[in-house]
């Protein structure tokens, strides 16, 4: 039976990996391809690397920590960040990552979602989706949640999918960095209208959590950062827990 | 011990040499066809689309070559469905060691088929029994049927063939490079064959 996924994810400046609070108030808790490997022996299903620098020399880095997480980790991982248009995904996956996640880039260019299956297939697009609830509806946010657009949340995932997206990463602003738990009722308006994979970011803060959003959620994949970070929670004791609960898990 | 990977218009080629690496083999990636032919074994990944690579195989012979090799040979991923006989992706006829057909998922699944699976029915010369139930990494759209030359097989609604082999041959549909400890093991016992 195919497994449910547990995903964590490393944001990253200059190399590092750090985690944001709401998307601000950055602290830093290590080696990312250490950190990685030690997720991958842990029980990590996947894994998500997000480069969150701005500047030019940090980008290199970026390319560079690439393909040091590929010969160092034997499980599948996505990068993401700072990705423009396709010549910013060629070095990449030339380095050896299985993904990409764009975010951004798909929402002002569209077309770069097509373009990225195209050539290398769906199952390389991520498109990651960073929404608010807000006036009755879940609006759509580029730049790391700090411009709104006028895209909705479920028309824009359908219209990611049509394009040649093989996964969409959804995260919840007003649940990211709350510990309260991931969005589930979104989260399940997603997955079972899409016939692409949903990976649910943004709230975990207690086993359960995951419990829920699998269940109630129908989340193909969850993915957390600080509290696997922070050992608040081991991969394995969530995997217990999850069996326990009658969710498939590796 | 040579290993050779072989080189063509897929992605991915990086991932299965960095597996090799970490199990001590520095493998090479090429289309020589005498570097092919002397190699002590050879894979043949890739993730991409069926009938553009058969298309690009049979322009460099690599198709005429990979049959009559007889070393051990291990597919994976596309691969497998390569070494099959014809794939419904851009109805191509592929290179037909394994006489198998290679359909689409029906549309009411989740396609692809992405993430851990578990293998069942395991047996043959590739997969030692420890493997059975074990998980393994799959990202596929497309499945070969389950036959006569299936080793191990996967249920994602349907059953079907998660790794084949015949004679020298061995493919699978997942991805032992990306597959943890598990597919440290499956690349290992290719190795030891």
């Amino acid at each position: 039976m195919l497994a449910k996924r547990i995903i964590p994810c490393l944001d990253i400046r200059d190399g590092q990996t750090v985690k944001g609070i709401n998307f601000l108030d950055i602290r830093e808790v290590g080696d990312p391809v250490e950190m990685g490997a030690e997720y991958a022996r842990a029980g990590a299903d996947e894994l998500v690397y997000l480069d969150i620098t701005a500047t030019h020399e940090g980008r290199n880095l970026f390319a560079n920590l690439v393909r040091k997480i590929a010969e160092h980790v034997n499980i599948p991982f996505t990068v993401g960040g700072g990705i423009r248009d396709l010549s910013d995904v060629d070095p990449l996956l030339n380095a050896g990552a299985d993904k990409v996640s764009i975010n951004s880039a798909v929402v002002k260019n569209p077309d770069l979602i097509g373009q990225v299956a195209r050539s290398y297939g769906s199952q390389f697009v991520v498109v990651a989706i960073d929404a608010n609830f807000e006036e009755d509806d879940w609006f759509v946010y580029v730049n790391g949640g700090r411009i709104k657009t006028k895209r909705r949340l479920f028309e824009w995932a359908r219209e990611a999918e049509q394009r040649g997206a093989g996964e969409i990463l959804f995260t919840s602003m007003n649940h990211d960095g709350t510990k309260n738990g991931y969005a589930n009722q979104a989260t399940a308006q997603l997955s079972t209208s899409l016939g692409i994979p949903v990976i649910a970011s943004g709230g975990a803060g207690k086993m359960n959590h995951f419990v829920d959003v699998f269940g109630e959620g129908e989340a193909d994949a969850a993915l957390a950062a600080s509290i696997f970070h922070f050992r608040e929670i081991g991969i394995q004791d969530l995997k217990t827990h999850l069996r326990n609960h009658n969710i498939p898990v590796r | 011990m040579k290993v050779a990977i072989v080189k063509y218009n897929a992605g991915n080629i990086r991932s299965v040499y960095f597996a090799l690496e970490r199990l001590g083999i520095e493998a090479v990636i090429t289309d020589d066809h005498e570097k092919l032919r002397t190699a002590d074994r050879v894979i043949f990944p890739g993730v991409g689309e069926a009938s553009t690579t058969m298309k690009y195989l049979k322009e460099r012979k690599l198709d005429i070559l990979l049959r009559e090799l007889t070393q051990p040979v291990l597919g994976i991923c596309l691969g497998l469905q390569l070494m099959c006989a014809h794939t419904e992706e851009g109805d191509a006829d592929c290179i037909g060691i394994f006489d198998l057909e290679v359909k689409k998922f029906e549309m009411k699944l989740k396609v692809p088929h992405m993430g851990w699976n578990s293998l069942e029915n395991v047996r043959g010369k590739l997969l030692s029994p420890e493997v059975e139930g074990t998980f393994v990494y799959f990202v596929h759209s497309y499945y070969a049927a389950l036959g006569e030359n299936t080793s191990a097989m996967t249920h994602y609604n349907i059953p079907f063939s998660a790794a084949i082999e015949r004679d020298n041959f061995y493919a699978t549909q997942f991805h032992p490079e990306k597959s943890g400890p598990v597919g440290e093991k499956i690349l290992k016992n290719f190795l030891e064959l």
